[in-house]
């Protein structure tokens, strides 16, 4: 649906130029919820950008449907336009005029009739579920409502690709969660293909299926959900990974690591969905000299699966120990063992 | 003389002019003041919407077309209106025919104001937030469609209060416009006036203008307010 490859830009400032994106390529296949997550400055935006050639690159391309951007005349590309929604951090809605208006403008400015812009307005308000808003002014709206408006104007003209520029971004936790099944929702039950920017880990746990992580304006990582969350590779996706998934001994428990004398390590193990058919810990716990402490464990649902996470002491001979890593690995756990600061 | 009502009597007694004198001053004033404004707004948003869109970060980025105007405007700008009165006298009465009269004077008028204006506008037009015209280009959005649907809108509330300061401007210069050959109130305070020291007569023409400007800054505040009522 979108493929960029190759693709390079640079920003010229007066400072010196900057790199925005190098040689990056990813590919968003239909019915994706394709995320790219990066801290600001990593060329996320100047990416999302070019699918609506609100940016272009300096080398390389970006095919969108099937057409090649760059050889779109202006009247086409105004076109193709229409046919993919953006909705941005700061809503960039028309604050003085009605829920109505906002709506409308882009089935306005598509030549819709009268009679046709209300229907659709109408069908997309009930789709957000803010039917009751629409003769309010936007000014009147809460944070929430007004990413809802931003979403339903994206929506108007029934758009194949929704672009979400930190879409929940400026919105509290319990927004954030609501907007995000709002926008599961445009995907599978109007079968958008979604392609989306963030700084926020949850976002991209929550709702997408693929990820790509940028970092200095090239994709560092890229890969299924479960697999990037399971076993990041660089150390930016451990970083963010580490923003929703705890990696970490608890504070509270690195006295008894400190403490414990005897030959210890502390592994972290993930189990992703049902891999893993037997009950390892239980097992392990079995193990004739080999003692079991278990200092942390989380759970995390994503893409309909579930992720667990264990931290565990294990503590006994080196022997004994190795072979209960063995014994972890073989049941298909993902196992690293965390450097304590003491050692 | 009989049938003069009572009250233009005795203001020819207190002013020494007749009222219709007065009448028809203010009628040329308000002729030049509407006229210019008007087609000086018009052009002053024109060469706005031209600084605007032409700017470095503007939609239709075009260094060339943005520097003549924006010389253009500072040029103009430094002239100072009694002087641009006798710079355009050639210009005007190619253009009227004559370089006397209300209708002439609306020449140098519109040359003075419509960059003044301009600035005004292009003030205003640039407060309108860039993600408004990101969000507006995202949905595939003419240029003649950003600028008529969003930009103009979005910035109504400040253009109306741009406007009035314009028109209180140009009051200003219509007295001199008057007194350079248009008539008017400005005329009547220099020449009735100022060279017959009829002070009562000088006061009472500043007091018309001071009413005037009030009513103006008035009007304008209270329009803007309630375009911006829903922000």
């Amino acid at each position: 649906m979108i493929d960029i490859e190759h693709v390079s830009k640079v920003f010229q400032a007066p400072s010196g130029d900057v790199q925005a994106l190098q040689d990056v390529s990813i590919h968003v296949e239909k019915g994706d919820i394709y995320g790219i997550v990066g801290f600001s400055g990593a060329g996320k935006s100047t990416l999302l950008r070019l699918v609506n050639r609100l940016e272009s690159p300096d080398t390389g391309t970006v095919t969108v449907a099937g057409e090649n951007l760059s050889s779109l005349s202006k009247k086409q590309m105004l076109l193709l336009r229409r046919k993919i929604g953006m909705v941005f951090q700061q809503f960039n809605l028309l604050e003085g005029k009605s829920v109505y208006h906002n709506i409308a403008i882009p089935l306005k400015l598509a030549g819709a009739s009268k009679a046709e812009i209300d229907k659709r307005v109408g069908e997309v308000l009930r789709f957000v579920e803010l039917e009751d808003k629409r003769d309010n002014y936007v000014s009147q709206l809460s944070g929430g409502q007004k990413q809802r408006v931003g979403i339903a104007r994206a929506l108007a003209t029934s758009p194949d690709i929704l672009l979400c520029d930190e879409a929940t971004s400026a919105l509290d936790p319990q927004t954030t969660e609501s907007i995000l099944r709002l926008l599961q929702r445009v995907n599978r039950e109007m079968g958008v293909t979604i392609l989306l920017i963030t700084h926020q880990m949850q976002v991209i746990q929550l709702i997408c299926n693929r990820v790509a992580v940028m970092e200095g304006g090239s994709v560092v990582e890229e890969g299924t959900v479960l697999d990037v969350f399971g076993q990041p590779k660089t150390e930016v996706s451990k970083r963010f990974v580490r923003t929703v998934i705890n990696d970490r001994v608890p504070e509270a428990f690195t006295g008894i690591v400190r403490e414990e004398k005897r030959n210890q390590k502390v592994d972290l193990l993930k189990f992703i969905g049902d891999t893993v058919k037997e009950p390892l810990i239980a097992n392990l716990c079995r193990m004739e000299g080999l003692e079991v402490n278990i200092l942390g464990a989380t759970i995390q649902e994503m893409q309909g699966s579930v992720m667990s996470v264990f931290i565990l002491q294990l503590i006994g001979d080196e022997e004994k120990i190795l072979e209960a890593e063995r014994r972890i690995d073989k049941a298909g756990a993902i196992r690293e063992r965390l450097v304590m600061d003491h050692e | 003389m009989n049938d003069v009502p009572q009250w233009q009597l005795w203001f020819r007694d207190e002013f020494k002019i007749k009222w219709d004198k007065l009448a028809d001053a203010l009628g040329k004033t308000a002729y030049m003041l509407g006229w210019s404004l008007l087609i000086g707004a018009v052009v002053g948003m024109v060469l706005a919407l031209i600084l605007v869109l032409c700017r470095k970060e503007g939609l239709l980025r075009n260094r060339v077309v943005y520097s003549i105007v924006n010389v253009y405007v500072n040029i103009v700008r430094s002239v100072p209106f009694i002087i641009a009165v006798f710079v355009l006298y050639g210009f005007t009465r190619m253009l009227v025919g004559k370089s006397y009269g209300p209708t002439a004077m609306l020449v140098p008028l519109v040359v003075y104001i419509s960059p003044y204006m301009a600035r005004l506008f292009e003030n205003s037009l640039l407060e309108v937030s860039p993600g408004i015209i990101e969000a507006a280009q995202a949905m595939g959005a003419t240029t003649w469609q950003i600028v008529t649907r969003f930009m103009l809108p979005e910035a109504l509330s400040s253009i109306v209060l741009a406007l009035t300061t314009g028109a209180v401007s140009l009051l200003g210069a219509t007295a001199m416009a008057g007194y350079a050959g248009g008539g008017g109130v400005g005329d009547l305070a220099l020449t009735y006036g100022y060279q017959t020291y009829n002070e009562k007569l000088m006061l009472l023409t500043v007091v018309i203008l001071i009413v005037f400007v009030q009513l103006l800054q008035f009007l304008g505040n209270r329009i803007a307010s309630r375009l911006r009522a829903h922000k």
